[in-house]
């Protein structure tokens, strides 16, 4: 069993300027994931993809990114060119090849 | 999470939730109805007629870049016979303004209308870093609100348009009402709901985003692939506005429905008639002739301030300031 996937991580917005200034990264996402309070792994999720790029490559600056474990209220997120509220929000288990869109509404129009 | 087909059209795969409504659509759905409703908002408020010369306040920002994609669009397919034109507002804001401005330029060539650039700097003599620099980081918004303001209007004035639109958006009227009851600004309370507003001596203007979710605006752009630019003016970090966004943004969280909610208990306000008669009778400036509540206007006011180191007291609106300022210049006369 392939031990990780293989996502496409996007920004927009701004958000950018948090992930070294990458509108692109491709990452290799561990498949699983231990839960909190438990022993069981558990199918990665964008709940733990957030707590991964936070830990892996956001550079700075975490609360404009992350609030409660989730994404700061204000970001939008795609997965697959899907808006996440669709798809489970934090809950929507990854998938190999995956593509998922982080985009900031937070600046002046 | 097995995808569901469109609440509209029952044909295409939904790629949506919309935050007004709560409905899965899909992007052809979308882009109609967020279209559609604008198209709604301008004929209920019957904001123009043909033959209508329109300046589209153009920062290159996401709101006004899909407003002029959204204009151009619906100026072509109800054929509102308008004449459109991009104006931007040049504030002297270095690593933030000269760069959207490139993306406007883009937006001309894109969108096929003719742009005017005004600045601060021709306008006023003052750009906002020099300001900051004169003032510190407390209060610019204060300035660069009033100083734009006046611009949109002079720049407006000299393509000879008849009306300007600006992309403010739900969030942002939402945003507003919040601020002026957080700040007991009664008189802005009154007003900032109204989709268009016209003085005497001022060019109409409109926001035909007045019900259109940023959220919204935001995934448009990104599906029609629309090039906006995208940044914090490096002031805004300390500007009041700030505590409002944060506290809608929560809130919408929780409750989607509640930045149309907010706009709705903005327009349902009334004024009692004791508080009406305190507002001021609007006259003319005296020393450069724009609109004003007091003998000088704000921006004048603001100016003084700053040329003579004063300009702390210029915040705070003050007619006495003003009659001060008009004798002071009079007997140096």
């Amino acid at each position: 069993m392939n031990q990780h996937l293989n996502v496409t991580l996007q920004f927009g917005g701004g958000i950018e300027n948090l992930f070294s200034n990458k509108r692109t990264q491709n990452i290799q996402l561990p498949a699983t994931f231990t839960p909190p309070n438990t022993d069981k792994p558990a199918p990665s999720n964008i709940q733990y993809l957030i707590q991964w790029m936070k830990q892996n490559i956001l550079q700075e600056r975490e609360e404009l990114f992350i609030e409660n474990d989730t994404v700061r209220p204000g970001i939008l997120v795609l997965v697959n060119d899907t808006d996440w509220e669709l798809e489970g929000e934090g809950e929507y288990v990854i998938q190999d090849g995956d593509e998922i869109v982080f985009i900031s509404t937070l600046h002046g129009g | 999470m097995p995808s569901k087909a469109c609440a509209l059209c029952q044909t295409s795969r939904a790629i949506l939730k919309r935050p007004k409504t709560g409905q899965q659509i899909c992007k052809e759905c979308f882009f109609h109805v967020f279209e559609t409703e604008v198209h709604n908002t301008i004929v209920d408020a019957k904001l123009f007629k043909p033959g209508d010369r329109v300046a589209i306040g153009a920062s290159g920002g996401k709101d006004s870049t899909v407003l002029a994609h959204v204009m151009k669009t619906l100026n072509d397919r109800y054929n509102y016979g308008l004449e459109l034109f991009l104006l931007s507002i040049d504030e002297g804001i270095t690593g933030y303004r000269d760069d959207s401005l490139e993306t406007v330029k883009r937006n001309q060539q894109q969108y096929n209308l003719p742009l005017k650039i005004l600045s601060y700097e021709e306008l006023y003599g003052w750009t906002m870093d020099a300001i900051v620099e004169k003032i510190g980081r407390k209060n610019n918004c204060t300035f660069c609100g009033v100083f734009r303001r006046q611009a949109l209007d002079r720049g407006a004035a000299s393509l000879n348009v008849d009306h300007i639109v600006t992309g403010h958006n739900a969030d942002d009227i939402a945003e507003t009402v919040l601020m002026n009851i957080m700040r007991g600004d009664i008189a802005r309370l009154g007003r900032c709901t109204l989709i268009c507003t016209e003085g005497e001596d001022t060019i109409r203007r409109s926001k035909p985003f007045k019900y259109a979710y940023e959220k919204e605006i935001v995934m448009y752009a990104y599906f029609k692939k629309l090039d906006y630019f995208s940044t914090e003016c490096i002031y805004s970090p300390d500007a009041y506005r700030g505590h409002a966004r944060v506290f809608l943004k929560d809130l919408e969280a929780a409750r989607p429905s509640a930045i149309i909610d907010i706009i709705h208990s903005g327009e349902a306000f009334e004024l009692l008639d004791e508080v009406k008669k305190v507002a001021k009778a609007q006259q003319v400036c005296l020393r450069c002739g724009y609109i004003s509540s007091n003998d000088l206007c704000k921006a004048c006011v603001l100016l003084e301030g700053l040329e003579k180191g004063t300009s702390a007291l210029a915040i705070v609106s003050c007619a006495s300031l003003a009659q001060n300022l008009i004798q002071t210049t009079e007997s140096a006369v």
